[in-house]
């Protein structure tokens, strides 16, 4: 499972990172949310959603094998981190995030909440590909 | 703490350069609730009286609301105000985006804007810091360059307004622009920020928003959201957003068209919703929270140009498409584009290039007034025009002042067609078969603009009906029956003026419950478990009738001999009869509109001329205001 962006169908709402932001710190704080949209106007004029697939770099990067897989994401352990942000660095989607609240790299842990909340289905859940080639389904 | 609101107002005073945070007053809160009503309440208290627009001391008010910023369907609106540039009384005009959300993450829930900068300013906040900045070199450039040089210079998680060259020449009808294709369209509010040196407001928020009960508050958002998404209207009216209109009120004849003159635009297929779709849309573009976006921003190719452009929306197609009479979609938009980059106001711009049209047609402006030859259905006349008003050039410095006063100074009769109420030019809805819609326009506290009261509804389609149902009605041209004028008229005006001024007060989107449906008593339901403060959405009317009766009350004491015949359309629409189409031969007679009026006045509680009484001002909670106007003999 993983979650996939279908960027045509946003419409810049940004009410995934609102949720996001609520769901996980409790917070009406968009600027806490573990993914971004980027709004790209006046030209080309359409939206781009950054979010992390769980592709692992930051894990493959980790100098201290600090991140791990869990039930299907990658989590920080912040006991392991050192904070040297190599991971930030070197994260494919720029969703490996530095926040004021945290001495560790914040990232997305697959709850979700932004693919139940997109009132425009632009982020969606899919089954894991690697099985069954270009057949992806999506269940949510 | 008070829950709900970011719990601060931001004062800046631009002359002295002053930076000063005052905490937000719980009983502000409590009886004003925000947005529209902070505006009403702060500008009758704080405004000095008699001072003109331009005036430093003026205020520019950009007001949030309880909603704003919170999970609940579009919750991203702004509400700014200020003593108008288009009639010298109440003005304010409200915006959708992300500005607003964003200010209250910054932890402001009002920003007050007054003084005048020496030089060329923006007003830069970063959570706590605040500062004014220098922008001369930023001032002269259009307001989608100007907001895109922003981004590049502070970041794409800024949100920034602008004004364009419009505001900066105080062009009366200049906008204050933001997110690439959101506007405060109306009443001057851009001229205001442009006599006050002020190109642009940049605002980055990190912070949260205090909610009484949070786990209460999502879940009765996310059933909102879930609500509004099972409309019937989410798949019907989402898709073309405001533009879905066109087809049925051509059908029905209220469409204005060459200066008013009719109300049915033969070629509106190639102006509606369906043209955007297929001819110019990229993508939807949605305000903060939006499940049902309005925004279609697209790509337009004219022989003069091609241009990225958000719309048009129905409004505009309604003033370039038809009051212009721009025969494609595509130059329609274009148009949108220039007023967009310019920072003008789209309704206003279409009335007073009508105006000026329909005037060279009959000889009242000459060809050397003008610089050349102008006509309906032309691009290159409206650009032309556009050209010159931003830059107050030629022609452009009489047409820059509204329509009102334009006609005004021209004279030759020129006064009968130029549509406005009170001296905002007239938005995109032809009432001379429509007495109820006629009335919403004549008593609009800030001039002739149709969002404080929506009632088509009642004159044209029978029984009330949601937008949405209009939208899919067989487009064919449907001859309409002679409107019947009655009493009714009046309680549908104040229903809908208090129920659709309470949204700009409480910051979030009417539209999911204008066009879709979505039951009112929700936005208590969500108002009362984020604020702490239960209220019945009956009880939030009776504020919205306190604020309608402030604002009221503001331009009878800031408008020199303001009264009834300040509620009085221009001549053309009760003495012409409508040209051809749907709606032909119809149009109220100057004593139903004095019908109207007076029945609207009973309704509320005002006299004969129109001023609330004092009894009427004391049952709202207005003693203050009662005081004030029976010391100054206005009661």
């Amino acid at each position: 499972m993983e979650l996939r962006a279908i960027h045509e169908n946003c419409s810049g709402c940004n009410t995934c990172r609102l949720a996001c932001a609520i769901e996980n710190f409790k917070e009406v704080n968009p600027s806490r949310s573990l993914l971004t949209i980027e709004a790209r106007f006046p030209a080309p004029g359409d939206y781009r959603i950054h979010l992390c697939d769980q592709c692992g770099e930051c894990a493959d990067s980790c100098p201290e094998d600090a991140i791990h897989l869990k039930d299907g994401a990658f989590i920080v352990d912040p006991d392991a981190c050192t904070g040297c942000l190599i991971c930030v660095e070197v994260c494919p989607h720029d969703v490996m995030f530095i926040q004021k609240h945290s001495d560790v790299p914040i990232k997305c842990n697959l709850c979700g909440e932004c693919a139940r909340t997109c009132p425009r289905n632009a982020i969606v859940w899919v089954q894991d590909i690697e099985n069954d080639g270009d057949q992806e389904s999506e269940v949510a | 703490m008070m829950y709900g609101y970011a719990g601060t107002i931001l004062r800046v005073d631009l002359s002295n350069a002053t930076i000063r945070k005052e905490p937000l007053s719980k009983s502000l809160a409590e009886n004003f609730i925000g947005g529209r009503g902070f505006v009403a309440k702060m500008l009758y208290d704080e405004i000095p009286s008699g001072i003109g627009p331009y005036d430093p001391e003026n205020m520019l008010i950009a007001a949030t609301g309880p909603l704003t910023g919170h999970f609940l369907p579009a919750s991203g609106k702004t509400h700014f105000g200020t003593k108008s540039p288009a009639t010298g009384g109440y003005a304010d005009s409200n915006m959708g985006g992300h500005f607003g959300p964003q200010m209250k993450y910054a932890g402001y829930d009002v920003l007050v804007i007054t003084g005048r900068a020496i030089s060329p300013s923006y007003l830069f906040i970063n959570d706590d810091t605040v500062e004014i900045r220098p922008a001369t070199e930023y001032w002269g450039q259009g307001s989608i360059t100007t907001e895109k040089n922003f981004k590049n210079h502070l970041g794409d998680d800024y949100q920034v307004i602008t004004i364009g060259p419009a505001g900066e020449k105080r062009v009366r009808y200049a906008c204050i622009s933001h997110d690439f294709g959101r506007q405060a369209g109306r009443t001057g509010v851009g001229a205001v920020m442009g006599s006050k040196n002020l190109k642009a407001i940049a605002v980055k928020g990190t912070g949260s928003i205090p909610v009484a009960d949070l786990k209460k508050a999502y879940a009765k958002g996310k059933q909102a959201y879930q609500k509004v998404m099972a409309k019937p209207g989410f798949k019907g009216w989402t898709p073309e957003g405001t533009a879905g209109i066109t087809n049925w009120t051509n059908e029905v004849g209220v469409f204005p068209t060459r200066n008013f003159q009719t109300s049915h635009a033969g070629h509106y297929k190639n102006i509606n919703g369906e043209a955007i779709l297929n001819r110019l849309k990229i993508t939807d573009k949605g305000c903060f929270g939006c499940p049902t976006p309005c925004g279609k921003y697209g790509h337009t190719q004219t022989k003069l140009g091609s241009a990225y452009v958000e719309g048009p929306e129905y409004e505009t197609i309604a003033l370039f498409g038809g009051n212009c009479v721009l025969k494609t979609i595509e130059e329609v938009a274009y148009a949108n584009y220039l007023c967009d980059e310019l920072g003008i106001d789209t309704i206003s711009a279409g009335v007073v290039i009508g105006w000026a049209i329909e005037c060279f047609q009959k000889g009242i402006l000459s060809r050397d007034d003008i610089g050349r030859e102008i006509d309906f259905s032309d691009l290159d006349s409206v650009a032309y025009l556009l050209n010159q008003i931003a830059r107050r050039e030629g022609i452009g410095d009489l047409l820059a002042e509204g329509v009102k006063i334009a006609a005004e100074k021209t004279g030759k009769g020129s006064e009968r067609f130029a549509i406005h109420v009170k001296g905002l030019e007239w938005s995109g809805y032809e009432c001379r078969n429509a007495p109820s819609m006629m009335l919403a326009y004549l008593t609009a506290d800030v001039g002739a603009h149709h969002n404080r009261a929506w009632v088509l509804g009642h004159d044209v389609a029978g029984a009330w009906t949601n937008v949405h149902d209009l939208i899919s009605s067989e487009t064919e041209i449907r001859a309409q029956p002679k409107a019947v004028v009655s009493e009714r008229s009046a309680e549908y005006v104040i229903e809908s003026q208090d129920k659709r001024s309470l949204f700009d007060a409480l910051g979030n989107c009417r539209l999911q419950m204008m066009e879709l449906g979505f039951e009112a008593e929700h936005y208590a339901e969500l108002y009362s478990v984020i604020t702490g403060i239960t209220k019945s959405w009956e009880a939030l009317l009776k504020i919205s009738e306190r604020i309608w009766q402030l604002t009221r009350a503001f331009s009878v004491r800031e408008i020199n001999g303001f009264g009834r015949h300040l509620d009085f359309p221009p001549a053309r629409l009760y003495e012409e009869p409508i040209a051809d189409g749907p709606n032909q031969g119809h149009v109220l007679s100057r004593e139903e509109i004095d019908d109207l009026l007076t029945w609207y006045y009973t309704a509320r509680g005002w006299n004969e001329n129109g001023i609330p009484i004092k009894e009427t001002l004391l049952s709202v909670g207005l003693s203050e205001v009662a005081e004030d106007l029976e010391a100054r003999g206005l009661l």
